[in-house]
């Protein structure tokens, strides 16, 4: 019997003004980064509720990133500021009741750095990888 | 033993209802046995003087319930609030829950309250229990009378209580106390020390506990929403028949997120919990958390102050900062 090559779900909330646009600015380049990746694109950073993480967690994602304008770049001037609160909290208690830390990530993506999108997503799908299939928070009603 | 006494409280609740200042008084009366208080609306003098309690058991926070009653009922509310309670009333006040006007709030000084399931626990049998000074006089079926010390019995969060201050009052019966320095976030920090694989496996431990009774929000006065995602008959997780255990672990995660910022650590969650699960580890979590990274922050402390998650600054730590911070500890 083979066994299959673990191919991680990563799910990438992106911020329409700024990371989504990275990413397109990585395919114009012609820049790799892995077919494993789901982009959802969102209004702004501060759009994803905590919720929607462990959402994407439930319904089979290995790693959730989330990207946004740098901080005072918003395009709605604050929305990161709290966006870095909530996911600061959201992050620290995953920690605390023993998720894996390294399967969330924040990370601030302007619309000119298509190379740093592609090396983000390169590098945290590397890391998830190497962490294997999310069984921490998984449920098993929605796994194939 | 509790420094002010019941007839203290029924005199003031007495006086202000004969006076025309209250029409209904918020107390407590006996349960269904002497070491339980049941939260009660009192509208009659009469029923007041034989109903009403006051003892080492009145450890239900009274502040949620004025809610429903300044919405249904007309005139003025009277209720008795300890310290920690008082807290949660400014909350209340804060989120504009009811009007302040509408409520004549009696402080009453609170020396910690007894755990009913550690008396439970030394105790078989209870027919009776009267307080005798510090010493709870315990009738059993089994063992005749026992005589427990009161500091033994205290609840949990009583041994790290916050506050013996009143944040809010009209009338102040007894005497004020001070703030404490209490070592309440040692039980998080313990956690906190451990090695993920044991942090995951002591709240797969304590969360898959939970019978989804929904008692903790229920009694939880951050949770006041009119209408809640978990009450969804066609959400599919409304029960623990419906819900596998991701969604146990979930519905706490995601209730301590919804009242992270507005917490005021009163500890009903964990009072309340018929299954004994630690749930305000995860509300302190939250509040060690805003402490460290956005300075000290006490929900409650004052009326319309703004909660540290619908607030910012402009040198907020990451939150990857704010995760691995405390590896080093």
């Amino acid at each position: 019997m083979q066994v299959k090559e673990f191919k991680p779900l990563i799910v990438a909330f992106c911020c329409n003004w700024c990371s989504y646009a990275g990413a397109d600015l990585a395919g114009n380049n012609r820049l790799n980064y892995p077919a494993e990746v789901k982009i959802i694109r969102v209004p702004c950073s501060c759009r994803v509720n905590p919720t929607f993480i462990l959402r994407a967690f439930q319904r089979g994602a290995d790693g959730v990133i989330l990207c946004g304008c740098h901080p005072g770049d918003c395009h709605y001037t604050s929305g990161n500021y709290y966006t870095r609160r909530r996911m600061a909290m959201l992050f620290s208690m995953l920690d605390y009741l023993g998720i894996e830390r390294e399967r969330t990530r924040v990370e601030w993506v302007s619309a000119a750095e298509g190379a740093k999108f592609a090396a983000t997503m390169n590098d945290f799908v590397q890391t998830v990888t190497a962490l294997g299939e999310n069984k921490r928070l998984e449920d098993l009603r929605c796994k194939a | 033993m509790q420094s002010v006494t019941r007839q203290d409280l029924l005199d003031t609740a007495l006086e202000k209802l004969a006076d025309g200042t209250v029409s209904h008084v918020l107390g407590w009366s006996r349960g269904t046995f002497d070491y339980e208080a049941t939260p009660t609306l009192f509208s009659d003098p009469d029923t007041l003087r034989t109903a009403f309690v006051w003892n080492d058991f009145c450890g239900a926070n009274l502040s949620k319930y004025l809610i429903k009653h300044t919405r249904r009922l007309e005139g003025r509310l009277l209720v008795f609030l300890k310290p920690c309670d008082t807290y949660s009333f400014n909350q209340l006040l804060t989120e504009h829950r009811f009007e302040r006007e509408r409520v004549f709030v009696v402080g009453v000084p609170c020396n910690g309250m007894a755990d009913p399931r550690k008396l439970k626990a030394q105790a078989d049998g209870i027919l009776s229990v009267t307080a005798e000074g510090d010493t709870l006089s315990v009738e059993t079926l089994y063992d005749g009378t026992r005589t427990l010390a009161v500091a033994d019995l205290l609840e949990e969060r009583c041994l790290t209580c916050k506050s013996r201050r009143h944040a809010a009052y009209d009338l102040l019966l007894g005497e004020e106390g001070e703030v404490q320095d209490s070592a309440r976030f040692d039980e998080v920090a313990a956690i906190e020390a451990m090695s993920p694989d044991e942090r995951f496996a002591f709240w797969q431990k304590e969360l898959s506990r939970c019978i989804r009774c929904n008692a903790c929000r229920d009694v939880c006065p951050a949770c006041t929403c009119e209408q809640c995602v978990f009450g969804n008959p066609s959400s599919g997780v409304e029960n623990k028949a419906a819900s596998n255990e991701f969604e146990e672990k979930l519905f706490h995660i995601i209730r301590a997120l919804h009242v992270a910022g507005r917490c005021t650590d009163c500890g009903e969650c964990s009072r309340v919990c018929p299954q004994g699960i630690p749930l305000h580890l995860l509300n302190r979590k939250f509040i060690k958390e805003i402490n460290e990274n956005y300075g000290v922050y006490q929900a409650g402390a004052e009326v319309g102050t703004r909660a540290p998650l619908v607030d910012f600054t402009l040198d907020d730590p990451e939150a990857e900062t704010v995760v691995r911070r405390g590896d080093d500890a």
